[in-house]
């Protein structure tokens, strides 16, 4: 379901005379339907670059990144938008939203977005939110009054609001307490259970340990600095 | 509401704009801008003053004319059409039926002499309305829908804030459901508390409607929540584009990275 070949990414900073910056080279990894895989290695490893090159925001040097019959690294903006829509999930460190919008309908979008009925979607985004603890009298406001870790979950239950074939989940279960973490690791377990191909960042190697198939150590794609 | 369109099956791009170049005698307003624009795609054009970017809006509205390029518009009669070569009418008919056009400040898209409702209605009359009450109902609705209290129908404009005037000026461009919509700067001058409210406004709308608007905006905050797609000027060329995101937040144009980094975090 993704599928990276041979894939480097640099940066270069024209600002700063021009230095190019390689972060990652010749990465190659596969993960199926039903598999979660867990990304390890230490901090600046670049763990983060990597799902943002599968997610698109970060554009491959070389390489192709295929999310189904996408090469992500030579897709049109509309093409990864669709992908995005339909068949690609990422639930990320950060929540950006709109102001003002309420948390119920945060939620919702996702399924808004492929053409979900507003009752149903707005029906599924309440389980979720139920699900992840956050009060009902939240629901109608902004998460951008929420504290950091009701963020996190609103951000986690519209990530988990539609089923996508394929997910990245940057640090799900950082800042949750023990019963919400058990509540996303299940969020994962089924999401498993339907096919989806998940590939995750889990700094806890307790919940790591639980839903990730095998793991990826991205050191190995670090290019080696002489210096 | 209609349903948003899932999985575009038609793949005939809403508006083509092939090498459109304005120059202001030997200066460069803007140059060999091309690019597609897909149904329900939303894009941001980003750049500093003076960079060309109201200018390319213009140009492609029909407001100024350009010295060379099209602007190939998928229309409901004849599918894809030139713009730039249809005559005055057709053109005008096009900019009250399919296109709008919200202009940053509300007075030059408004009559500020004229009530809030018959602003409205007016541009309903223009496409040929002419039930009395069936334009002050459509009035009343779309009011509504901008969250305007519908006790300010018989109000002129020049009563209203600065916010409440420029959700009147979208509720008159967008009454006649048009297909593309232009933006010039739309949230500019706004308090950000009304900004915000303006941009959930706007995205319900283009998610709602299935519209393709093209936003010019200096604000980068701002096309990250509402476009898809973003196109960076600079001295009336286009330097860079792309999916917004990866255009923000890997920039690959020596003066995209200094834009990106210029900005303030809050």
């Amino acid at each position: 379901m993704i599928e990276l070949e041979n894939v480097s990414k640099s940066f270069t900073l024209h600002n700063q005379g021009s230095a190019v910056i390689p972060v990652m080279e010749r990465v190659n990894l596969a993960v199926s339907p039903g598999e979660c895989v867990g990304l390890v290695g230490a901090s600046g490893a670049g763990k983060s670059t990597l799902m943002r090159l599968i997610y698109g925001n970060y554009l491959a040097a070389e390489g192709r990144v295929m999310v189904g019959d996408l090469d992500v690294a030579q897709a049109a903006p509309r093409q990864i938008i669709a992908l995005r829509r339909e068949t690609l999930g990422y639930v990320s460190q950060f929540l950006r939203v709109v102001p003002r919008v309420a948390a119920l309908d945060v939620v919702a979008e996702p399924l808004l977005a492929v053409g979900t009925p507003l009752e149903a979607a707005r029906d599924k985004a309440a389980s979720l939110l139920a699900e992840l603890n956050i009060p009902e009298r939240l629901w109608s406001l902004s998460p951008t009054t929420f504290s950091g870790g009701e963020q996190q979950r609103v951000n986690i239950a519209r990530g988990f609001a539609y089923d996508y074939p394929a997910l990245l989940l940057d640090e799900p279960t950082a800042s949750l307490d023990a019963k919400n973490r058990a509540t996303v690791l299940s969020l994962v377990e089924s999401a498993k259970a339907r096919g989806a191909a998940i590939i995750g960042i889990f700094h806890d190697e307790a919940a790591r340990d639980q839903v990730c198939d095998r793991f990826i150590d991205v050191s190995a794609f670090t290019p080696q600095v002489s210096a | 509401m209609m349903a948003p369109q899932v999985g575009e099956q038609d793949m005939t791009p809403l508006l083509q704009v092939n090498g459109l170049t304005k120059m202001y005698g030997a200066r460069i307003g803007c140059r060999d801008v091309s690019f597609d624009l897909y149904p329900g795609e939303v894009m941001g054009i980003v750049g500093e003053s003076g960079s060309g970017k109201s200018t390319l809006l213009n140009a492609m509205a029909g407001h100024h004319a350009p010295d060379r390029g099209e602007v190939i518009f998928d229309t409901r009669a004849d599918g894809p059409q030139d713009t730039l070569k249809m005559s005055e009418p057709e053109r005008r008919m096009l900019g009250r039926t399919d296109w709008a056009f919200v202009h940053q400040h509300a007075r030059d898209g408004l009559r500020m002499s004229v009530s809030a409702g018959g602003n409205i209605g007016e541009r309903l009359m223009a496409v040929g309305g002419r039930h009395y009450g069936e334009i002050r109902a459509q009035a009343a609705d779309w009011l509504g829908r901008v969250e305007i209290s519908d006790s300010r129908i018989d109000d002129r404009p020049s009563a209203f804030s600065g916010g409440m005037q420029q959700r009147l000026q979208i509720a008159r461009n967008l009454v006649t459901g048009p297909r593309l919509v232009f933006m010039d700067e739309p949230t500019g001058g706004l308090d950000v508390s009304v900004q915000a409210r303006l941009l959930d406004l706007l995205r319900g709308l283009v998610r709602e409607m299935g519209l393709s608007a093209i936003i010019v905006t200096h604000d980068l905050a701002v096309v990250r929540l509402l476009a898809d797609r973003l196109m960076v000027m600079k001295d009336g060329h286009v330097v860079e584009s792309g999916l917004t995101d990866q255009v923000l937040d890997d920039p690959q144009h020596a003066y995209t990275q200094l834009l990106v980094s210029s900005v303030l975090q809050v």
